[in-house]
């Protein structure tokens, strides 16, 4: 398709009839502080191997660093064939189908990546993906209250700061908000605090599983709870960790949404990643997004669809249960290719070896001074959180000299309510040499 | 030319209000005409019994393949009962949109309301105007 772009005839034309002088009226809600009215000075055209050669140079000041980070991003290993087959030319859109039907591979493949979050959720109809975590987290909200038709949304106070900022900014733009429900000194949703504050006008509780402190949540007595009270209970799970602990949906979980980055998705400095989104059967008429459904053709042969799509803004327009009407189809691509390599097996060793290392590290820091587990009681799987007597930020400045990324300091999120320290996760890409210099820079 | 029995009572937006043997509750379903424009109904969207509704407020929506549709409360009511079995066969609206495809059982808050409803000769010439 060719690019045609706009004259400025056609500028003045299309501003005439909006009413505006200038693009930039169009922009006023961005502060002027964001706008720069000339792009930085560009240096001439240059060859192709300079532009490499400049482009490298720009690629080398980063930094290669062993990643003890976590808190809802992971650094796993991601085989080569994934890579190999996301080019593959058939495959390669980052784009949702919009004439589906003709896209039978690719409708397939959403198929298969439904399947398997069904699987490694526990529930029963999984759709094509979300933007990520926290906007899954957030429109899991956002379908809990068009569910019960009940207005107020509780969140655990241990639920990952940034899903809550997420969630909260599409509750306020539906004239709602997010109330946090304390967490208790074993690390667990304080479920006195909870009584008192479900009421026959709460919508779903979100909790997250294990807790942003890696703490591994106790799902079935929350879903009793939240449930008696005619609420939805949303899980936000780490997806990699499913493989060893019971699934949300087993344990009572109406939506179970997940950060599907971990498979097949490197970190990338922050993404592009994919939401898994997951509920039960009887409420797939209310979940956002694209869902692909199997069915037969005239011949009786399998075939793939685009199915409910009357939920869809496309069909419903302003009624649409969300205004997602796409998908993250690469990333999910990528995320079906590297669990199909895993298996189950797989998954679980993966799973298994992240754990072994976070327990390995947890003695090693418990022996430290200075060093205290927040919650030493709790169970946890592949992530926990230590106090430190030393300030964080000067620990991961020492790791970074050292090639260490020594986790997420606490204090950069006061809402928390947590001690000052750091949130330390493990994948199976981590060894003991490597733990060790981590307990050596944590040591100082 | 659609079916538009006589004795029911009609609203602009495709819905029909029949009498019961309970002197303020009705049946609510939607006409022949509608079910025709719509297509294959593929899931009806219901309220719940002890749901309260004025007049024109949205008491459900119905789902053909493509297309979606909100039904509107005829008159102000408290659903007394909904067509369960709408749940597994969703296409008795297009089999038999006046019996078996009925929606709602309602109780009339005010039964006044029921004069601003139209006539069988009425509808049909709102779906012919």
């Amino acid at each position: 398709m060719s690019f045609v772009p706009h004259s400025d005839a056609d500028r003045r034309e299309m501003f005439a009839k909006v009413g505006v002088s200038d693009i930039r009226e169009l922009y006023s809600d961005v502060p002027d502080s964001l706008i720069r009215d000339a792009l930085p000075a560009m240096p001439d055209a240059l060859s192709e191997w300079e532009a490499v050669r400049a482009i490298q140079e720009l690629a080398d000041q980063n930094h290669s660093l062993v990643c003890f980070a976590g808190a809802g991003q992971y650094d796993h290993f991601v085989p080569a064939a994934v890579d190999h087959l996301i080019r593959r030319s058939e495959f390669y859109t980052a784009y949702t189908p919009y004439q589906p039907e003709v896209s039978q591979g690719t409708l397939q493949v959403i198929y298969e990546f439904q399947t398997m979050v069904c699987e490694l959720t526990g529930m029963d109809v999984a759709n094509a993906s979300m933007y990520d975590g926290p906007s899954a987290a957030a429109e899991a909200a956002v379908m809990a209250r068009a569910v019960t038709r009940r207005d107020r949304v509780l969140a655990a106070g241990s639920l990952n700061p940034h899903y809550r900022k997420v969630t909260d900014t599409y509750l306020r733009g539906q004239g709602s908000e997010l109330q946090g429900i304390p967490t208790g000194l074993d690390g667990l949703v304080d479920r006195d605090a909870l009584a008192g504050a479900l009421g026959d006008d709460v919508a779903c509780l979100i909790v997250q599983y294990p807790n942003f402190f890696g703490v591994v949540e106790e799902i079935e007595p929350l879903a009793e709870m939240v449930q008696q009270a005619g609420a939805l209970l949303v899980v936000v799970a780490d997806p990699v960790t499913l493989a060893l602990l019971r699934s949300p949906g087993e344990l009572g979980a109406d939506i179970v949404v997940a950060e599907g980055q971990p498979f097949g998705n490197p970190l990338s400095f922050g993404g592009p990643v994919v939401g898994l989104f997951a509920a039960k059967q009887r409420y797939v008429r209310k979940m956002p997004g694209r869902i692909v459904g199997a069915t037969v053709d005239v011949e009786d042969r399998r075939g793939y669809v685009l199915t409910l799509q009357t939920r869809e803004q496309q069909i419903r327009r302003d009624k649409a249960t969300s205004n997602i009407c796409t998908n993250q189809g690469l990333n999910a691509l990528a995320a079906t290719i590297h669990l199909a390599l895993l298996g189950r097996e797989g998954l679980r060793e993966v799973a298994e070896v992240s754990t072994r290392n976070a327990h390995y590290a947890r003695a090693k820091l418990e022996a430290l001074d200075g060093v205290d587990l927040v919650y030493p009681g709790s169970p946890f799987v592949r992530e926990f959180a230590v106090k430190t007597k030393e300030n964080s930020r000067a620990i991961l400045e020492r790791g970074l000299s050292d090639g260490i990324l020594a986790g997420v300091s606490l204090s950069r999120f006061p809402s928390l309510g947590a001690p000052d320290g750091l949130l330390l996760a493990f994948t199976e890409k981590r060894n003991r040499a490597e733990i060790d210099r981590l307990a050596d820079v944590i040591a100082g | 030319m659609s079916d538009i029995p006589e004795g029911l009572k009609y609203t602009e937006e495709h819905e029909w209000v029949r009498e019961t043997d309970a002197a303020d509750e009705f049946l609510v379903g939607i006409t022949d005409y509608a079910q025709g424009e719509l297509g294959d109904v593929v899931f009806v969207e219901l309220p719940s019994p002890g749901d309260s509704f004025a007049r024109m407020d949205v008491f459900g929506t119905i789902e053909a393949v493509k297309a979606v549709s909100d039904l509107y409360s005829p008159l102000s009511v408290e659903v007394v009962a909904v067509n369960e079995a709408l749940n597994d066969d969703p296409a008795l609206v297009n089999s038999d949109p006046y019996g078996e495809g009925w929606m709602v059982r309602i109780r009339a808050g005010d039964m006044s309301e029921l004069d601003g409803l139209l006539s069988a000769t009425d509808y049909a010439g709102h779906i012919e105007g």
